[in-house]
């Protein structure tokens, strides 16, 4: 971006610096250059009118699947941060359930490369690698190893660390690097065969559930393990009442705590699961509307640090199946700031300021990979028009995979463009 | 009349005019069964596929023998003769049948939602022969009809669910087509064989089953699978039959006669007690022959709706 460009008459809202004016912000070589009231245009700058549009620090995913290596036929980096970028995401933070999962360094090293070569590396692919070898629950990987390689937080996402005592371990060699031990709640047994969340309507249907405990008394046990230890613990997807209760709890407690919840888990319950749609398949499992209503309670007071979309590509073959046989998940990066803004903005549970904070500064402080926005700062950008009525047309995702229970739906507000590592894309 | 949907996927949400229809249908159907000359030519010149992906003999037995009864030209293929030990998808194991410009299809999996997943994609009649732990609509059916020609009604009747509900695709289908013919409900079993919630669903739920039988005109008892045992649903089968199994014993010490359904197959001595499953007040049997004449009723009206 070897050029100099103007964004006229945009609304900063950078929480960061508790800043939310319409500025005029110029941007050379992929730097900020002078943010001001008025900045007359010239000549010599590509400018580019953001009335009525949002300038906010890049948002990022915490919680992405770009399946590469192993399952290229789902998504691959390069088809993931395609999707990222156009769903407004500046960065991403992919899972290791991959084949091989990123148990090793070399892995760690591939996927960063093979995220800077990607679109000219314009959404940051921050790792995160797994709590165990190959992600069998037995034995830590290489933690220090994989740290210093580039991953920015421990998972065995998919596979909960089942052992509380290799949890405790996890817990305590990661805080040495100051990582977080990212965990998917599940207590394997309670879970065993489920496809849907158990209660009256999983009765209906003849489906087996997963019990909504399942969750919570992981997130109970590893609450305790996390103040015994002293270390950093975030929960992944969160999706009951009673899992946000346990971390509003633990917070208030001073246990060192952050969650993220899906757009999935606060816009639908697991009603629609009734059209046995297998694209209503996702674990943690879609709840009811009193899960739902605690998640957006949790959201509004702060128990919710982050939103994520466990963004989950699938083939439609592997989809076009019956539902116990599909595979959990949905794609998410694309629908994710336009279901927050329908749900969450227009609803009054959060204000813009909230919502910025949730898809950018609390993830990014979670992972030490803050941004700001300040004169001789390098531009890392979102930029959202928070008005603009559009529907969700799963043809149209950038993702390889179309696997989104949301086709159809009109929502409000999008992204429509971004700007990081000296390139813009303004879509 | 027709009814009012073009497939048979669930008797939840059926309205109760259908199920009357397809139960009085029936009627006349049982009656063709007891001529000596039992073939109508109601449905010649339809094709019916049967497509079964899980083992099945009596309800495959029970279709095809309804369908040759109405002259309709009939192909039966099970899963391991079939093309989807090879890895086709269901999808395009249903696009070939529509290829093949079938009228009918009849099926039977063992997930739930798999006959839904088919009315949306072929055109054909689809009829759900039981889907997983879901429904099993022809047997709820056969079971009402069997109540209704033993009792005269169904409105006011009270029948009792006994056994594993919670896998059980017989108890759903009986418990959604009873209450909208104005029965009431209950179900009793070990509390981990009942499914999360069902009392939401306006059933009540007992775990003694002499607390129930005094209440009940009738019980519908279910096959328990072997390896639920194995599952850890109950800890032997001679506990499950010392406290669930329906006996001559038990039932003695209740002043009136229960009618007893049992779906079938029957494990003798573990969930039903022998001379209960022969005793006079069993219906079993019955539910056999009405089943063939309800599936005739079924897919007569199916039919009857293009």
């Amino acid at each position: 971006m070897n050029e100099k460009i103007l964004l006229k008459n945009g609304r900063l809202i950078d929480p960061s610096s508790k800043r939310d004016e319409i500025v005029d912000m110029l941007i050379v070589d992929g730097n900020i250059a002078t943010i001001k009231a008025k900045i007359p245009e010239s000549n010599e700058y590509k400018t580019v009118d953001l009335t009525n549009k949002i300038i906010a620090p890049g948002f990022i995913d915490i919680h992405v699947h770009l399946r590469e290596p192993g399952y290229e036929h789902k998504e691959t980096i390069e088809t993931g941060t395609r999707s990222a970028a156009y769903g407004g995401f500046t960065a991403v933070c992919c899972m290791p359930n991959t084949n091989p999962a990123i148990d090793d360094e070399s892995i760690v090293t591939f996927i960063m490369t093979q995220g800077k070569k990607a679109h000219g590396g314009i959404v940051d692919v921050f790792p995160i690698a797994s709590v165990s070898k190959s992600r069998e629950g037995k034995t830590l990987a290489p933690i220090a190893e994989l740290v210093h390689a580039g991953a920015v937080g421990l998972s065995d996402d998919g596979a909960p660390v089942s052992d509380a005592n290799l949890m405790r371990r996890a817990l305590e060699y990661a805080n040495m690097y100051n990582v977080p031990v990212m965990q998917h709640c599940e207590i394997p047994e309670l879970a065993h065969g489920g496809v849907m969340n158990e209660g009256k309507v999983s009765t209906e249907l003849g489906l087996p559930g997963i019990p909504g405990v399942a969750e919570e008394i992981m997130i109970a046990r590893d609450l305790l393990l996390s103040d015994y230890t002293n270390s950093r613990y975030h929960v992944c997807h969160m999706s009951t009442a009673g899992s946000v209760d346990l971390v509003r709890e633990g917070k208030k407690k001073g246990i060192k705590v952050t969650c993220e919840v899906t757009p999935h888990h606060f816009t639908v319950t697991e009603e629609v699961v009734r059209s046995y749609d297998t694209n209503t398949k996702m674990n943690p499992p879609l709840r009811t509307q009193k899960d739902v209503d605690a998640i957006k309670e949790g959201l509004k007071d702060g128990t919710i640090d982050v939103i994520a979309t466990d963004h989950a590509p699938h083939s439609l073959d592997e989809k076009e199946v019956d539902y116990i046989q599909a595979p959990f998940g949905i794609v998410g990066l694309e629908t994710a700031i336009g279901l927050s803004i329908t749900e969450l903005v227009e609803k009054k549970i959060l204000t813009m300021h909230q919502l910025v904070e949730k898809f950018s500064v609390n993830p990014r402080k979670i992972i030490g990979k803050e941004v700001r926005i300040a004169e001789g700062e390098p531009a890392n950008l979102t930029f959202i028009d928070p008005n603009i009525e559009w529907n969700v047309e799963i043809s149209k995702f950038n993702s390889k995979s179309k696997n989104s229970p949301f086709n159809g739906r009109t929502l409000k507000g999008k992204a429509v463009g971004i700007c990081n590592n000296g390139k813009m894309l303004l879509y | 009349m027709a009814l009012t949907s073009r497939h048979l996927l669930r008797l939840q949400g059926m309205p109760s005019d259908d199920i009357r229809q397809i139960l009085d249908a029936a009627i006349s159907f049982k009656e063709i069964l007891n001529r000596p000359i039992k073939k109508v030519p109601t449905l010649q010149g339809k094709t019916i596929v049967n497509l079964f992906f899980e083992n099945s003999t009596r309800t495959r037995t029970s279709f095809e023998l309804a369908e040759r009864r109405l002259s309709a030209d009939v192909l039966s293929f099970a899963a391991s003769s079939s093309s989807v030990t090879k890895g086709e998808t269901l999808k395009d194991t249903a696009r070939n049948i529509e290829a093949m410009k079938i009228d009918m299809v009849v099926i039977r999996h063992n997930a739930a939602g798999t006959s839904d997943f088919l009315s949306k994609v072929i055109n054909a009649n689809i009829i759900n022969a039981g889907d997983g732990q879901h429904e099993h609509p022809t047997q709820g059916l056969l079971d009402m009809y069997t109540l209704r020609e033993k009792f005269g009604k169904l409105e006011g009747l009270h029948v009792c669910i006994v056994g594993d509900v919670l896998h059980s695709r017989v108890a759903r289908s009986n418990i959604f087509g009873l209450q909208t013919m104005g029965a009431k409900v209950s179900v009793c079993g070990p509390a981990t064989l009942i499914p999360r919630d069902i009392d939401k669903l306006g059933v009540d739920v007992y775990h003694h089953i002499d607390d129930i039988l005094p209440k009940v005109d009738a019980l519908n008892v279910l096959r328990i699978q072997m390896e639920r045992q194995a599952g850890g649903f109950f800890p032997s089968l001679r506990e499950f039959h010392r406290y669930f199994g329906v006996t001559k014993e038990r039932l003695d010490k209740v002043n009136k006669p229960i009618t007893i359904l049992h779906p079938g197959p029957i494990n003798r001595d573990v969930e039903l007690s022998a001379d209960v499953a022969d005793g006079p007040h069993s219906v079993i049997l019955e539910q056999v022959l009405n089943g063939v004449a309800i599936r005739m009723a079924v897919l007569y009206l199916l039919g009857a709706t293009e």
